[in-house]
This record gives C-alpha cells, structure tokens and sequence, in this order.
C-alpha cells in the first residue's frame, strides 16, 4: 500500500504543488526574485509540511471529522510559530532574509491541502514520506522559477547563498554579466506571472512528448 | 490499534468535538509557551547584535570605548518617541544615532538610522527598511548605490537650508532616474533628524544634568 515510488513521483512532478495543482502562488509571487530566497523558502515549508503530516496522521484516529479543518489550521499554525522563533533564535542570518516571509507559510494552501487530502488517511510513515515529497517538489519550483528570473532580472544566479547556507556555499553565487542593467519586470510580481507560465508550458510540451513516445511503443508491441 | 483507546460512545458524543479542539488549543499554546521561553533570550541577544552592526555603520568605531546600545536616551516628540544611542569616549559623549523615519513611494514607511557628532555634522546614514521599487527607488540602499554615502560630513548649514532638497527643487542633493519621490523623502527626513539633534543637543549630549556616571 505503501507506494513510496508513487509519492514522490506524485510531489516532484505529476501532482507538483505549483506545476500541477498551481496552489501556493502567492508566497511564490512574492520570494522568487532571487534562486536563494527560493530554495529558503522552500526547505522551510518543506520542514513545517513534513512535520503537520507526521502530526496529522498520528492523530487522525482523535480528530473528529466537524471540527477537522480548525484542528489542522491549530497546529499548522502552531508549527509555523514554532519554526518562526527557532529560525529567529539559532538561525538569524536566514531569519533575516526570510524572516518576513515565514509567517506566510500558514496561508500556504498546501500545507492544509496535504493534511485534508492525504495525512489524514493515511499512515504515518506515507504521509511522511508525501509531505517531504510535496515539499521538495515546492522547493524545486521556487528555486527554478527564482533562477529565471534572477538571470532575467539581474543576471545572477544563487546571490547571498552564504548567508542562507554558510560561507561554504559561497561557491554558488554568480554573475553572468557584469555591469547588467537590470531587467526590472522580472523582478516584479508580473515577471513571475510570466515564467511561471512560461514553466507550465515547457512541463506540459515534455509531458506530450512522453506521451507520444508511449503510444508509439506500445503501437510497436501490437505491431509485432 | 490506537483507536480503540477511545470508546465509541466517548467519540459520538456531541462534546467531543469541543473537547477535542479546545484539548489541542491547550496543548499547542503551551508548546508555543515553552518554545518562546526557550528562545527570548537568544532571539533579544541577535536583534541586540543586529543594532550593534547597524550603529556601526553610522559612528565610526573611533567615537566611542562604550557599548551605545546600552546607553540610550529616549526623547518624547510630539506621539512618537526616538531612542538615541549614545557613543562616548572617556565618559563625554561624541556622537549619537538615532532612527528616523520617511513616508516611501506608496503607503510603506521607510526607516533610516543616523549619525551625528556633537558638532551637529553626519558622520553615516543608512537605511534600515524600506519596500521602495527595486531598480527605481532602491537606490538608497548602499548595495546597489553610493548615494546615500554622500550625506556624510553634512550638516544644517552645509548645505544651507535651501539647499536641503533634491536637485529638481532647487537643492544639491540627486535625485535617481525616474524616482524623485523616494531620495525627496530621504532627504527631508535627515534635516529632520538634524533639527531633532539641534533641538535637544544639551539633553543628548548629557551636558544638561552635568555629566553625570554612565
């Protein structure tokens, strides 16, 4: 029952939480100006999804089923206040680049949606394994939604990574062209209206194209 | 199986959606409460160090042998209330810091801390938070402009008063391609802040009562 192959395979791409269920948009809208301030955003919804499945579904044999979405709101809630002060606390370099963004996690729509649609019947370890899935296929949109605009936009990629991951990451931080002027649509909400629908667009000519392929195999099969 | 703790006729009845949510209203304030005593501490020592790296950056580090972030005055003007930080050396106070604040492009606010030494000169301007245009406005931060380097060594009377505006009106400071809104504001604010300091020099300087131990 256990389908874990099937879970992440749902999380990072058929039933990925910005490419597929288009939920989330608006903290994307609002942090995507850079790859870093993505892949922030990103691992941090990643912990708080994995940690109100793992909550959810090891209560889900308590919660009566009237006051259900409350209960789910409570502890989501709760976990990003809990998330909030920890990074405040033990992570202030991070806290100060993602700090305002944070709280935004609990309007996250997909962190209710997982826990309604998927933690709530299922066993703990799956609806583990789903938030961590879902989490990682948020981060994976962020970040390259981020990165396209960072290089339309500025022509960087991964600027600050070392104050998000530690100097060691240094590394990462590029710049593409020197003495850029900048391209500032991108770096407004509408430049991520754009790439985003321009992503959509790009899965969905990727998808057809698989799908093809599989009917022609399989046409192959009959053949012989 | 954990569902059988519960007995059906405990979970059919009509209190225990009630109990439920208010069971999990307790359980999570009280989380909440410990993690926040858990974390104040920490989190009133980081926001301490963020004030210290910000005052450094408007009072040289040659102004005082004092941590100016213990030493605050704060001054009562008109509703608002300014806490000013004082840098001293051998006890005599040589500079001040203080937040200021300028109405931004739209609805925000913008925040800038200054540094004025007790000759009424700036020694550092910098802005704290702002939600300007990115490209437009946000030139009055230091990563992506020099300009508000510039106000560095001005004072009330230089330039004279006249001359305390952007460029388009008649004053000696820039204003940025396609954004006079946000430098105009900046520039407002600061000769306020050094009114401020002119007005209660004596009380900041702590030359009113004296002198007396920090």
């Amino acid at each position: 029952m256990n389908d874990y192959r099937g879970i992440f395979a749902d999380g990072l791409w058929n039933n990925n939480v910005v490419f597929a269920q288009m939920l989330a948009l608006c903290p994307l809208m609002a942090v995507t100006s850079t790859a870093t301030n993505g892949l922030g955003m990103g691992l941090a919804t990643t912990a708080v999804l994995l940690a109100s499945n793992i909550v959810v579904s090891s209560l889900r044999h308590w919660i009566a089923q009237e006051v259900r979405i409350p209960v789910y709101v409570l502890l989501i809630a709760s976990l990003v206040t809990l998330a909030d002060m920890a990074i405040n606390a033990w992570l202030h370099e991070l806290y100060k680049v993602l700090g305002l963004f944070i709280p935004l996690i609990v309007v996250n729509c997909c962190v209710l949606g997982r826990a309604e649609s998927f933690a709530s019947k299922q066993p703990v370890s799956a609806a583990a394994a789903d938030g961590l899935a879902m989490g990682l296929g948020l981060t994976l949109a962020l970040v390259l939604i981020g990165a396209c605009r960072e290089i339309l936009g500025s022509a960087t990629l991964f600027s600050h990574a070392s104050l998000l991951l530690g100097p060691a990451f240094t590394f990462l931080e590029t710049t593409l062209i020197k003495d850029y002027h900048g391209f500032l649509l991108m770096l407004l909400p509408p430049g991520g209206f754009l790439v985003l629908g321009f992503l959509l667009a790009g899965k969905r000519v990727i998808e057809r194209v698989a799908e093809k392929r599989e009917v022609k195999e399989e046409f192959h099969c009959s053949v012989q | 199986m954990i569902s059988h703790w519960l007995k059906p006729e405990i979970r059919q009845s009509s209190g225990y959606p009630i109990l439920l949510l208010g069971g999990v209203a307790l359980l999570v304030s009280t989380a909440i409460g410990i993690a926040n005593l858990g974390t104040n501490a920490d989190i009133a020592r980081r926001q301490l160090e963020d004030l210290q790296v910000t005052l450094q950056q408007v009072v040289p580090a040659e102004y005082y042998d004092n941590e100016p972030v213990r030493d605050t005055v704060t001054i009562q003007e008109g509703d608002r209330s300014v806490q000013v930080y004082r840098a001293r050396r051998k006890g005599q106070v040589q500079a001040v810091s203080f937040r200021t604040t300028a109405p931004g492009y739209g609805s925000s606010e913008m925040v800038l801390i200054v540094g004025v030494d007790r000759d009424g000169k700036l020694l550092g301007v910098r802005v704290i938070s702002h939600a300007e245009t990115p490209g437009l406005g946000d030139k009055i931060e230091t990563s992506k402009s020099n300009w508000i380097l510039g106000f560095t060594g001005r004072s009330l009377s230089d330039p004279p008063p006249a001359g305390w505006g952007v460029k388009k009106d008649g004053g000696v400071f820039d204003q940025f391609t396609g954004a006079t809104i946000t430098p105009r504001a900046v520039v407002k604010s600061i000769k306020g802040g050094l009114e401020f300091f002119a007005a209660h020099r004596a009380v900041l300087l702590d030359e009113a009562s004296g002198g007396h131990d920090q």
